[in-house]
């Protein structure tokens, strides 16, 4: 941090990084707690999808002739790029959080649209994906394929809510590196200051790593029956 | 954590989740009967803790923050393994095998 600059926000007695709240010491240690502040959010988000995943382990232990059958019925292949896509994402998004490090705007800019477009080509295969299983009278409810064992109800159901609520996080997900976006194109962050793209990174792979334990648990059991 | 990670290192990382996933899903068309699943898990968890040492950067935050980070896994541990120690030691559900 520079001590020296000139100050635009009326801090004449303590001269410091715009950016700096108060309350911290110095930038470092401010984005120190930013960063332990994002992982606590995160440990809650792990309980939650956790409770699904609960829920996965007892009724595929209960049912786990439904299980194969439903896993049959979903696309592989969307599954599986959906997978490349989103750990490509990830990519772009270190690399965003690296270009915010070094200083370098247009590095940024980049890598956060990079972002943006790889999780909205997630969104979009999911659309297909959830259309298909809405034809096929797979949707758990009144209109599930009554020829179906009903345990298989069950299967979709998790589904339905595990890839539904990771959705809902790629959308809140998009929103916030729009946002990061926004702030990255007016020059907000620097090598000095670059926190929100840092945290915003770490929601964003948290939703990669979601995706990566769903893909095997509901795209690929049973692929060897 | 001003520590700045190579762009090769990111590169690194990227290449070997791809193979990971490509493993995933050759290894998820042998039939190695009940290893089929812990095997996938394993894989998987691999992949997580490449993603969250180097992509979020843990390996170099501080104490606190990698002790933080490991706590949710924990409690997920707990929540996974006294549900199931529970239900599976229950004669009235019928699992299969028991």
């Amino acid at each position: 941090m520079a001590h020296t600059d000139a100050n635009a926000n009326g801090h004449t007695k303590h001269e410091h990084h715009p950016a700096l709240q108060h309350h911290f010491h110095s930038m470092a240690q401010q984005l120190e707690a930013s960063v332990l502040g994002m992982w606590v959010f995160l440990v809650t988000e792990v309980m939650f999808f956790g409770g699904l995943f609960m829920a996965y382990i007892l009724y595929r232990n209960l049912y786990p002739a439904a299980w194969l059958a439903g896993s049959h019925e979903l696309n592989e292949l969307l599954g599986g790029v959906n997978t490349v896509v989103l750990i490509v994402s990830s990519l772009t998004m270190a690399l965003a959080v690296r270009a915010a490090q070094v200083g370098s705007r247009i590095g940024q800019i980049v890598n956060l649209i990079l972002t943006i477009i790889f999780g909205t080509i997630f969104l979009v295969v999911k659309y297909f994906e959830y259309a298909a299983k809405f034809e096929h009278h797979l949707v758990p409810g009144a209109h599930f394929d009554p020829t179906r064992d009903p345990a298989q109800q069950l299967y979709f159901s998790l589904y339905f809510m595990m890839t539904g609520i990771h959705a809902l996080h790629m959308v809140v997900g998009i929103a916030v590196l729009l946002i990061m976006l926004r702030k990255a194109w007016k020059g907000h962050f620097s090598a000095e200051y670059f926190a929100p793209v840092e945290v915003s990174g770490l929601y964003w792979h948290f939703v990669d790593i979601v995706w990566i334990f769903l893909f095997p648990l509901l795209y690929l059991i049973g692929k060897h029956h | 954590m001003s520590h700045i990670s190579s762009k090769g290192l990111y590169y690194t990382i990227f290449l070997s989740l791809i193979a990971l996933t490509v493993i995933t899903v050759v290894i998820a068309r042998v039939d190695l009967g009940a290893m089929n699943t812990p095997i996938a898990l394993a894989v998987a968890g691999v992949k997580a803790t490449l993603v969250i040492l180097f992509f979020m950067g843990v390996k170099y935050n501080t104490p606190l923050t990698k002790v933080v980070a490991a706590s949710g896994f924990v409690w997920l541990i707990i929540l996974f393994g006294m549900t199931m120690g529970d239900y599976l030691t229950r004669a009235w559900l019928g699992f299969p095998g028991r």
